[in-house]
């Protein structure tokens, strides 16, 4: 696994860009993340972000759009808004998660 | 004090440059089991911000019908894929058991059952059209079904809308 620098502190991740260390994340580096993907983080941002990361340690995978919508009552029309095109994988890559591996 | 040399920052390719992707899907059965494909096909479609189109024909009418779209079956006749003996797939119950047991399983993996997936799939941004054909062999109108639909096109729409589409037949 490649380290890399991001917001000026070595992170582990993996070749496409994922952070693959749970512990390395944090708000701050959120914020640099969302910036190399063109997004500037907003609280709505940010309560989309906190649920992915509770679900996760929760269940150890990402969750899906659909669990985020139903599980994090998160419509998903706004998780497009928030984060266009490609919602799940964007809203895994801020939080500092693997790709959602689930098909729906 | 030692200095780690770190890898150059990759940023995922999210394809927001990328052109724009089109797909379609034709739904002309109405089992339960030759439902979810294209519903789960769709969906990561989506996902991948891929522009989607289904369009619901002949007994593919029953998935957008409000009296059936909750209620379709599975059925083991004919299908040597469930590896039960033929002879006894068209026993009475047989079906009411099948479909059962795959609603169970399905629902065991947190798939949503046909309306859900549809309002799901609708509020990713899936456009949902009835074949207008379909429409009038049935008599049905726009109240019969899902509020979830785009609307009805006939055949000549749907085939210039999709221009580009990758297009499935299912």
């Amino acid at each position: 696994m490649p380290v890399t620098t991001i917001a000026d502190r070595p992170v582990h991740v993996d070749d496409e860009g994922f952070m693959t260390e749970y512990q390395e994340w944090d708000e701050d580096l959120a914020r640099t993340l969302a910036g190399t993907i063109g997004i500037e983080l907003t609280d709505a941002h940010l309560e989309v972000i906190r649920f992915l990361r509770s679900d996760f340690e929760q269940n150890g995978v990402t969750p899906t759009l659909r669990r985020v919508s139903t599980v994090g009552n998160i419509p998903t029309k706004t998780l497009f808004d928030l984060f266009p095109k490609k919602p799940a994988r964007k809203m895994a890559y801020v939080a500092g998660l693997p790709k959602p591996a689930g098909c729906i | 004090m030692t200095l780690t040399e770190t890898a150059p920052l990759v940023v995922p390719d999210f394809g927001d440059d990328a052109e724009d992707r089109k797909m379609a899907f034709v739904c002309s059965k109405g089992t339960l089991d030759m439902a979810y494909p294209a519903l789960i096909m769709a969906s990561g479609a989506l996902e991948q911000g891929v522009e989607t189109h289904i369009f619901f024909t002949f007994w593919g009418m029953d998935m957008i019908n409000k009296a059936t779209t909750g209620h379709l079956k599975f059925t083991p006749v004919g299908n040597t894929a469930t590896h039960m003996p033929q002879a006894l797939t068209p026993l009475p119950g047989m079906t009411a058991m099948a479909t059962h047991r795959m609603r169970k399983q399905l629902e065991e993996l947190d798939i949503p059952d046909i309306p859900a997936f549809l309002t799901h799939l609708s509020d990713m941004g899936c456009h949902l059209w009835a074949c207008k054909m379909s429409v009038d062999m049935f008599n049905l109108d726009e109240d019969d079904m899902i509020d979830e639909l785009d609307g009805v096109l006939n055949v000549s729409d749907f085939v210039e809308l999709i221009e580009g589409a990758q297009t499935m037949f299912i």
